[in-house]
């Protein structure tokens, strides 16, 4: 995969994210609203499908999926807080 | 527990330095109405709280100002890296650079250190509640305030998404304090301490 498939990806992590930090605490104070429920279930199964193929393709968003073969990979990609540029 | 993942909420890219800019933006990391007093605030309130929807909110949105503290971090770090002695002098950053060099550490835009004293813990589920709403708000005028000073787009999308967060979490609280005053006695009119006076409950 090539580097504008990989910020695609990372867009589609972030954007489906976001609707379940948001949804979370809207759940909170609704936890009987099954439209709501329905939305979470749907935005859950395309997030978690993203975080599995970049995890696979780009290394681990978080350090319980590191995958150990001959060295530890966490430290080697930019932390989030130094940007693109 | 909390576990670190590898991603900001909202992305933070800026291109061009302003230490200017860094200087008043650091006051949502530790100044008053901050986003480590917000975590703070919230993460210490729910131990006490009986009500388990509000402490869910109380712990959910404590966590997502954790991540809010790395963004305001992260605009700060990307405006201030790198600068050079001249950058230094010429943005008026050398108060902060003398202590700090281009580390972030928690204070106000006026150099005050960060103070639990800027929240309150009161395990009193009404008081906290309006206590969290009306953070919210100093919060969100505290971004409004930033805004005004703000030109570059890289800088404004990522806080103009930190406003916005600071209305739906006051909407949340409302919500919370809703769900609490449901639940009093018509014998409490005076709203004691739900949390401390529990026989006061319907």
């Amino acid at each position: 995969m090539d580097k504008t498939s990989r910020e695609k990806l990372f867009a589609c992590i972030t954007a489906t994210s976001f609707v379940l930090d948001d949804l979370r605490l809207y759940l909170d104070t609704h936890p009987n609203d099954q439209e709501a429920l329905d939305y979470w279930r749907k935005v859950q199964r395309v997030r978690n499908e993203a975080v599995e193929e970049y995890t696979k393709c780009f290394g681990p968003i978080y350090s319980y999926d590191v995958d150990v073969s001959n060295r530890w990979t966490w430290v080697d990609e930019p932390w989030p807080w130094e940007g693109r540029c | 527990m909390w576990s670190y993942e590898r991603r900001l909420q909202y992305p933070v890219n800026i291109k061009e330095r302003n230490p200017r800019l860094a200087q008043v933006i650091m006051s949502q990391f530790g100044g008053p109405d901050g986003e480590l007093a917000a975590s703070m605030r919230y993460l210490s309130q729910r131990y006490s709280t009986k009500n388990r929807k509000v402490a869910g909110i109380l712990t959910d949105i404590g966590t997502e100002e954790l991540a809010h503290m790395e963004m305001v971090c992260a605009i700060v770090h990307q405006l201030t890296r790198d600068l050079t002695p001249q950058e230094i002098m010429e943005g008026n950053f050398e108060r902060y650079y003398v202590d700090h060099t281009l580390a972030l550490w928690p204070q106000s835009a006026g150099g005050i250190p960060f103070n639990s004293c800027f929240f309150q813990s009161k395990g009193d589920p009404i008081t906290d509640m309006i206590e969290n709403m009306a953070a919210e708000q100093k919060a969100r005028t505290t971004y409004d305030n930033i805004l005004r000073l703000v030109h570059d787009h890289d800088v404004c999308e990522p806080i103009k998404f930190l406003r916005q967060r600071e209305i739906n979490h006051f909407q949340r609280f409302g919500e919370a304090l809703r769900i609490i005053t449901d639940e009093l006695d018509s014998k409490n009119f005076y709203a004691v301490n739900l949390d401390y006076l529990p026989d006061l409950r319907k």
